[in-house]
């Protein structure tokens, strides 16, 4: 899933401050899932501006709803007759989120609610870790199903450096060098020599080196 | 404090009130030392300084930091290009130190063209600060003496700043602004893409002197004289942000065989008497792309020679 | 501070230890000031963030939770994680430079009336002293 986290409140409280109608945009996808931009979380979102209100002594309006997607037109249509008795919109979805908003309602003020960071999944609750770094051209199959483009600090596909230490990469003590949990599964498993074939310098071009992606399947184009 | 912000030649030039003339040199694709040294020597005397292209059009080839010393050597004042696309801001610090050491006192910031028009087109790219920024970094280096991140400089370096602005590109009511942008960001001089539309280029010089940009910069006026009607189609089809009227490959066209070449400097001669009057225009700078040898040439006809001596 | 403010707080009380706490102190004819107003919830583990912003919104001015023991907790972990919201919610109102001593966590033992009296009294106090959660 695409993993995201909350903006620190006094940010959104910045952002927001000349409005006075604002809809809090929750989205049912990903970030329901990593529990940050849900129905429960626009609910507290949209508390959290009203008290802050109460604190100043602002009279503002909160609503707040939530989309089945927020990356997907039918569902951004959703809110066409909403949309403008608002001033301004905090999208908690991803960042796919406030630009389908704004793309389809070019005069609304879309503000992101939440801070997107990465494809991971949930190691535990609430500890999310990042997976995939969407490179175009997956590779996990050599290094024992596990990707040292997002998750070596260095994406070195001939790794470890020689910053591994006690499986621990050289930039934190918080962080596990893949290339360690790589080396020992594959000396495990008798497949270490798959892992001293030199690994040549990869194309970028399917990354987003290569420019803003964009993918066309025209069995499924109507 | 010196008078001035580097004591390059160019900027004793620009500051003198002559009108300024630069000119371009790629460094080889390879280590041909020789071939540049050639190249180059075409240009001495001729123009006030020259820039030394950062792996153009996303082809690798001799650094341009390297390059830019062996014109040093050669007695050519050089302005050391730089793009975004292949360092980080440790890189691109480290670089403008290691330049500015060896005597280089000119550097003109961009951002590069996409590695997908080059011949390493799977290389990822670094961008990770882009051209405002860049000319922002060495404004910082020069005039605060500190790094990006605040620490000091243990002597600063001290570079004529340059960027370059495409007139041509869209949209193009918002390049003047962006234009503004980056001379409030530090630019001392602006080098802008090759000019052939005339007079979408006069519109673009009307509103920059009516927004005071040529009393805070000196803008030089790009030009490439055309060698061949090829090379003119080829320009106004594949060459990204390049405007050219059809009417200027009508006149090449016209002129017959053998002659286009010539027609192609008639009209960059052309070119170059007219900013020679056009207000907020403080120079020109010919881009000469592998013609290093009709340089001479070029400026004799144009009247730029002799090259003041400030 | 005026001396007449009369806070609005809700206490949101487990309905395990600190509801036995409650009736022992009934017993005692221990009296609650009247300005807390007594949610009961089955567990304090089911208290949602939103439960405990809920009140700021609608005008409280302080909120606390009273549940088990963290060692005895009916639900084993529900107090724990009834603890960790109610830090969760300190944060925010920190961030809306509100004081984050408006909400609080009691331990409380089903057979503890006082405690149960003396932990009203003295969120009583002490939002008495803060004031309103309106700015000046």
């Amino acid at each position: 899933m695409i993993v995201a986290e909350p903006k620190p409140i006094k940010e959104i409280l910045e952002m927001v401050k000349d409005y006075n109608k604002i809809l809090v945009l929750g989205c049912k996808g990903c970030v329901t899932v990593c529990n940050v931009g849900g129905t429960k979380e626009a609910a507290i979102l949209a508390s959290t501006l009203k008290i802050a209100a109460r604190k100043n002594g602002k009279k503002i309006e909160v609503e707040e709803h939530t989309l089945e997607r927020q990356c997907d037109p039918e569902y951004v249509d959703e809110v066409k007759d909403m949309i403008d008795d608002y001033d301004a919109i905090i999208s908690i979805a991803c960042g796919v989120g406030p630009q389908f908003l704004s793309e389809r309602y070019p005069t609304a003020r879309v503000f992101p609610g939440v801070n997107t960071k990465f494809m991971g999944g949930a190691v535990e609750h609430g500890v999310w870790s990042e997976r995939c770094a969407g490179c175009g051209q997956c590779v996990v199959h050599h290094f024992g199903g596990l990707c040292p483009i997002a998750r070596c600090s260095k994406s070195l596909l001939n790794g470890p450096c020689g910053g591994s230490s006690n499986g621990k990469c050289e930039i934190s003590q918080d962080v596990d060098c893949i290339w360690d949990i790589i080396v020992r599964k594959m000396t495990e498993l008798g497949r270490l020599e798959e892992l001293l074939e030199f690994m040549p310098p990869k194309s970028w071009i399917t990354a987003r080196d290569g420019g803003p992606r964009r993918l066309i399947r025209e069995e499924l184009v109507i | 404090m010196s008078e001035y912000k580097s004591g390059s030649n160019l900027e004793k030039v620009l500051k003198a009130g002559h009108f300024a003339f630069t000119g371009e040199c790629g460094p080889p694709l390879g280590a041909n030392v020789e071939h540049l040294k050639e190249k180059a020597g075409h240009l001495k005397g001729c123009v006030d300084a020259v820039n030394v292209t950062d792996n153009q059009t996303a082809v690798v080839r001799m650094s341009s930091w390297a390059a830019s010393l062996i014109l040093l050597q050669e007695g050519l004042e050089p302005n050391f290009q730089m793009v975004c696309r292949d360092r980080n801001r440790l890189a691109i610090q480290s670089d403008i130190l290691g330049v500015y050491s060896h005597g280089i006192r000119n550097m003109l910031c961009l951002s590069g063209d996409h590695q997908r028009f080059g011949n390493h087109p799977e290389a990822k790219n670094v961008f990770d600060i882009d051209s405002m920024q860049l000319i922002y970094t060495v404004k910082t280096m020069r005039d605060e003496g500190t790094f990006l991140n605040g620490q000091d400089i243990d002597v600063p370096p001290e570079l004529f700043i340059g960027a370059a602005s495409n007139p041509f590109a869209e949209p193009f009511e918002f390049r003047v602004h962006r234009l503004a942008k980056k001379i409030a960001a530090g630019a001392d001089f602006i080098q802008t893409q090759c000019i052939y539309n005339m007079d979408r280029f006069r519109e673009f010089m009307k509103r920059a002197v009516d927004m005071g940009l040529h009393e805070k910069c000196y803008i030089l006026a790009g030009v490439t004289p055309m060698k061949s009607v090829g090379m003119a189609r080829y320009m106004a089809k594949q060459v990204p942000g390049m405007d050219v009227p059809a009417p200027l490959i009508k006149r090449l066209q016209g002129a017959g065989k053998g002659k286009v070449a010539g027609e192609g400097i008639k009209f960059a001669i052309e070119q170059i008497e007219e900013f020679k009057e056009m207000e907020g225009v403080a120079g020109v700078h010919l881009m000469a792309i592998e013609w290093e040898h009709r340089v001479p040439e070029i400026s004799e006809l144009a009247g730029m020679l002799p090259r003041p001596k400030v | 501070m005026s001396d007449n403010f009369r806070p609005k707080i809700v206490a949101f009380y487990c309905s395990n230890c600190a509801s036995s706490a409650a009736n022992v102190a009934e017993g005692m004819d221990k009296a609650l000031p009247d300005n807390v107003k007594m949610v009961q919830v089955p567990c304090t583990g089911r208290l949602e963030i939103l439960h405990l912003l809920k009140p700021f919104e609608e005008g409280a001015d302080g909120v606390y939770v009273a549940g088990c023991q963290e060692d005895s907790c009916q639900y084993v972990t529900g107090i724990t994680k009834a603890a960790k919201r109610v830090a969760y919610v300190k944060n925010t109102l920190e961030q809306l430079d509100i004081e984050p001593e408006r909400i609080n966590i009691y331990n409380l033992s089903a057979g503890k009336g006082q405690a149960f009296v003396d932990v009203a009294l003295e969120m009583n106090d002490r939002v008495r002293e803060l004031g309103p959660v309106l700015s000046e």
